[in-house]
């Protein structure tokens, strides 16, 4: 009966744990099965110290060839799942083949690891960090116990920042004007900027900026491409009329007047967003837009769409 | 189908349904303190004030509900006690919410309290509010937002005295602020004409009209700000405002605006920034009804000169009327197609304007007349009445104000705006000019004034080419000609010699008449004659009068009633006449008793022969008294009405007038009374019972009229009777 449960019931417990698990930054991570658990954050270059407890059950001899702890750094394309590709592996053996009887504390360290991608969870893609116990054994399969964690980077504020500014429009029908403050923008950042209109002659009813997503994973034929509008944000209700008269009964452009301009204030802080993720490890890419959409009265859409970078700011909060 | 109305009532129901509906949720937040649940429903909330569907009427409705939600959210926001939130984080988190126009409303309510805390300065905060409404360019919605944001700030702006100005807010940031949202508003309301539903034109307006109050309110609360000074409202404010009304190029909003300004601004602003002002009015659009944002703005000054004698040396000082006069001349000037009846308006409210502040000033008076002939003697033929109005109103002024022709006479243009009058308005001009003269008892002494007086009242004096005569009527003719008539005896002069060139003048004008005047005004000027002449002693010349009038009689009166108007005022006149010797006054009361004697009718040969038994019998101290005279007159005219009481009878066989006898008898009885001995009591009792004879003989009709009189001559009599004394005893001895 007893050799029954082992087959079905590991033997033993695994515990494992961070040595300032207490004071350790713990930030929500969404598992495979919905579920949203805290975990520990790192970020590169950080030492990673813990230790793994092993607790036979029932007091029972569990024999082995070997306990070690393994850090990885894993890529899972999802077309491709259950298949993860190791960028990282470090080991760290904990015991030599033996016999445990009881329970028995192991503490491990990998020191200053570099761990230059961060966790990401995507639409077609995901990136983790795990720490993943072995207990090898003959004959039986062996044990392991996982315990992923979460890695940020952060990265100083960009010594450029060039402003973003285009002019756009429809020869003879519109024309328009837009800066943005910035082209590299923090997560809680905040998009500045304003929309000049020149020359108006479409009916417009509403304009709106959007942050869209754009995933690709893969490389070649099995590439995939997935693009996500994170933000609808609207700018602007009805639209000036600029131009209009030109035609009709008022020559000339109204003397001191350089155009109608609208302010563009987006806070970035609601919206899930990560940094810009430039072929991660020729893996995958995640890239931010902001797309500039006009709607007019027959919903026709105008846009432009302009790449901005995202990148995490140390918080210091 | 539902129709328009109908549709919009649909509309606005359900929008305010949607309020309730989020305000409920939004209430139920407030009151567990869930801030994020409150943002939520309150988002939505506003987002029915999103719809396109309803008239700016409609969804002034629809806003109100949503003003009076907002008060009770921001009651809310205030209470950081409540949500825990401070309130700069909270005027960021409001800015998440991804629909502009509920994001701008709960960023005005969250701005107020954030200024309110003084947690940031007011003007920062301000600046941003009214910088990030101009996301909302829907004319419609972006006026009512903009609108709340002005209604939510104005106790808030850093005036002077106010707890919000402090080192970095001025007074100047708060007008800065308002200029600015008023700006915005204007560019919107006036986008309207050019945007939305394609409806017609007068729709358009209809809607525009409706707003213009809360784009005007902008200059309201600017009008408020106490540090709004002189010399800000000159160097700031004005241009700054000018120059958007301007820019605009919008007639119902320059319009408006102007006369916003007029209204809602003091007038010592204005008198001290008239250059400004002014200047503007000619950049308007040439459909800018000018003319009465003027005529407003001369209204406003001249109540304010009229106001306080302080502030008339201000006028002065700044040159009021001849900047005014400029401006007009400008407007007048450039706007080419501004109808007559506009440029005439704006030269009538001049003159108020001048006769208000510079009563003093004739020159002034006379330069707007000059001005106003010069604009006239560009158009052809004045023929619309409201123009013509307008003139009558300019002309009219300066009497009302001096009260004295005279003083008009010396105007040098006014009789030639007259000549501009249509023959019509023309006359009643002049008849204005003599009722002034009559009213005030004015008299115009000196022959040169007379002449120009005559000059303007020409049209009741003569004929004019061109006139309709058959349209005239009647009624009015006489009483145009009666108060001519009545004028002449205005003219006057205690000089014999004035006097005389005077008459002279007079004759001059009146004998061009014609016909139809004369009877009416020759017997005024003889009058005037004689009594210079009488006054004088000058006895030829008051026969000579005579003789003229006698002559006139003869050769220009061929008209039957015309005559006996006539020859009654000639009796009249003579009667009075106490210059002649006897020999000449013979010689007219015979010609005048002849002439009497050979009118047409009967009856008006009994009156007018009865009359003249009067210039027989004159009750002044030393007055002629020829009983017998008297006498032969009455008795002739007793014979008179016996021959024309014989005539009907052979005529119509029917009595004649009984009523002749019963004047006759008043005459007899009045020569009884005043001591004529050769009227007797018997006479008159005779006379009596021949009436009565008369009035019971079959062949007369019932006459109710003589009836009546015949009684009240009788009870006349009887009163006398009773009345005893000498008058009582004369009577006694009649029988009734």
């Amino acid at each position: 009966m007893n050799y029954l449960v082992g087959a079905f019931k590991p033997p033993c417990n695994i515990f494992i744990s961070f040595a300032d698990g207490r004071s350790r930054k713990q930030v929500p991570l969404k598992k495979e099965n919905g579920k949203t658990v805290m975990v520990a954050l790192f970020q590169s270059q950080e030492s990673i110290v813990g230790e793994v407890v092993i607790e036979p059950v029932h007091r029972k001899k569990v024999e082995h060839n070997g306990v070690k702890i393994e850090l990885l750094g894993q890529i899972e394309l999802y077309f491709d799942r259950g298949n993860f590709y190791d960028f990282t592996s470090l080991v760290r053996e904990l015991d030599i083949p033996g016999e445990l009887y009881e329970r028995k504390t192991y503490p491990f360290e990998f020191s200053t690891v570099e761990m230059p991608y961060e966790s990401y969870n995507g639409v077609n893609v995901r990136l983790r960090y795990i720490l993943k116990v072995t207990i090898s054994r003959n004959y039986v399969g062996n044990i392991v116990e996982y315990q992923e964690f979460v890695v940020r980077n952060y990265t100083p504020p960009p010594s450029i920042n060039n402003i973003i500014k285009m002019e756009v429009g429809i020869e003879d029908c519109l024309h328009i004007e837009f800066e943005y403050s910035k082209s590299k923008y923090h997560l809680k950042d905040v998009i500045i900027g304003k929309i000049y209109f020149l020359l108006v002659r479409i009916k417009l009813k509403n304009m709106d900026l959007e942050i869209r997503c754009r995933e690709s994973t893969g490389s070649g034929p099995n590439t995939y491409v997935e693009t996500e509008t994170l933000a609808k944000f609207e700018l602007m209700d009805g639209a000036p009329v600029r131009g209009w008269f030109k035609d009709s009964c008022n020559p000339g452009p109204a003397h001191g007047d350089s155009g109608e301009s609208i302010p563009i204030r987006l806070f970035l802080s609601p919206y899930e967003l990560t940094p810009t993720y430039q072929n991660i490890n020729n893996k995958f890419s995640v890239k931010y837009y902001l797309n500039l959409v006009l709607v007019d009265e027959e919903d026709r859409r105008y846009f432009k769409q302009q790449e901005i970078t995202m990148y995490r700011l140390l918080e210091t909060s | 189908m539902l129709n328009g109305t109908e549709d919009e009532e649909k509309w606005l129901a359900e929008g305010i349904a949607g309020i309730q509906h989020n305000a409920f949720y939004m209430h139920r937040a407030l009151d567990s303190n869930n801030l994020r649940e409150a943002l939520k429903y309150s988002a939505q909330m506003l987002s029915e004030l999103r719809t396109s569907k309803l008239s700016p009427h409609k969804y002034y409705e629809l806003y109100m509900r949503a003003f009076d939600e907002l008060k009770r959210l921001e009651l809310f926001f205030k209470d950081d006690s409540k949500h825990g939130v401070s309130v700069v984080d909270l005027y960021e988190l409001v800015q998440h919410a991804g629909n502009i126009l509920p994001r701008l409303y709960l960023l005005c309510t969250v701005g107020s309290i954030y200024i309110k805390s003084k947690e940031a300065p007011a003007k920062e905060v301000l600046k941003d509010l009214v910088e990030m409404c101009r996301g909302v360019q829907h004319p419609i919605r972006g006026l009512f937002l903009r609108s709340y944001l002005a209604q939510i700030s104005r106790d808030k702006l850093p005036d002077i005295g106010s707890e919000y100005e402090g080192d970095a807010d001025t007074v100047m940031d708060a007008v800065d602020f308002v200029l600015q949202n008023f700006t915005e508003m204007n560019k919107l309301w006036v986008r309207m004409q050019h945007q939305g539903p394609g409806g017609v034109r007068e729709k358009r307006e209809k809607e525009r009209s409706e707003l213009q109050d809360l784009v005007g309110k902008n200059l309201h609360v600017l009008s408020q700000i106490e540090g709004v000074d002189l010399e800000m409202y000159k160097e700031t404010v004005l241009p700054r405002v000018l120059e958007q009304v301007v820019n605009c190029k919008d007639d119902l909003a320059q319009y408006y605006l102007m006369d916003c300004i007029i209204q809602v601004f003091p007038d010592e602003y204005h008198l001290q920034t008239l250059e400004t002002l002014l200047g503007a009015c000619p950049q308007l659009q040439p459909t800018v009804d000018v003319k009465t944002v003027l005529s407003r703005l001369m209204d406003r000054l001249s109540n304010y000169a009229a106001s306080s004698a302080d502030v008339l040396p201000e006028f002065l000082q700044v040159e009021a009327f001849s900047k005014l006069s400029n401006a007009i001349g400008k407007v007048i000037e450039a706007q080419l197609d501004m109808p007559a009846v506009g440029a005439i308006t704006l030269y009538v409210s001049l003159l108020t304007f001048t006769l208000r502040v510079h009563p003093d000033r004739l020159d002034h008076v006379d330069q707007v007349l000059g001005a106003c002939v010069k604009k006239l003697s560009n158009i052809p033929k004045l023929e619309d009445s409201r123009a013509m109005k307008q003139v009558v109103a300019l002309l009219s002024a300066p009497l009302e104000k001096y009260n004295d022709i005279v003083t008009a006479l010396t105007l040098s243009n006014y009789p030639r705006v007259m000549d501009h009058l249509d023959i019509g308005t023309n006359k009643l001009m002049a008849m204005v000019i003599i009722q002034s003269i009559m009213k005030n008892n004015s008299c115009i002494s000196t022959a040169d004034k007379v002449e120009v007086l005559f000059e303007l009242i020409k049209g009741l004096i003569k004929d004019i080419d061109g006139a309709d005569v058959d349209e005239l009527d009647e009624e009015d003719f006489k009483e145009e000609q009666n108060s001519v008539a009545r004028l002449i005896h205005m003219l006057y002069n205690d000089e014999p010699e004035e006097m005389l060139k005077i008459i002279c003048i007079v004759r001059k004008h009146t004998m061009v008449g014609g016909p139809k005047r004369l009877p009416f005004t020759v017997s005024s000027l003889v009058f005037s004659a004689l009594r210079a002449a009488n006054g004088c002693d000058i006895e030829h010349v008051a026969y000579e009068f005579f003789t003229q009038a006698f002559l006139l009689y003869e050769e220009e009166i061929a008209d039957s009633k015309a005559q006996v108007t006539a020859i009654h005022l000639i009796i009249g006149t003579l009667q009075r006449m106490n210059v002649f010797g006897v020999e000449n006054r013979d010689t007219l009361t015979h010609k005048a008793t002849g002439y009497s004697a050979r009118l047409l009718k009967k009856a008006d040969q009994c009156r007018a022969v009865y009359a003249c038994s009067h210039l027989f019998w004159v009750d002044d101290q030393d007055g002629i008294k020829d009983g017998e005279r008297v006498l032969l007159c009455l008795k002739r005219a007793l014979r008179i009405a016996n021959a024309a009481q014989q005539m009907a009878n052979v005529a119509r066989g029917s009595g004649g007038p009984v009523s002749l006898f019963v004047e006759i008898l008043n005459k007899y009885i009045y020569f009884f009374e005043k001591g004529n001995k050769q009227i007797t009591s018997s006479a008159i009792q005779g006379l009596i019972e021949l009436i009565n004879t008369e009035m019971q003989s079959d062949s007369t009709n019932p006459d109710s009229v003589a009836d009546a009189f015949l009684a009240s001559t009788l009870r006349y009599i009887q009163f006398q009777k009773q009345k005893g004394g000498v008058m009582g005893e004369k009577f006694e001895s009649i029988k009734l």
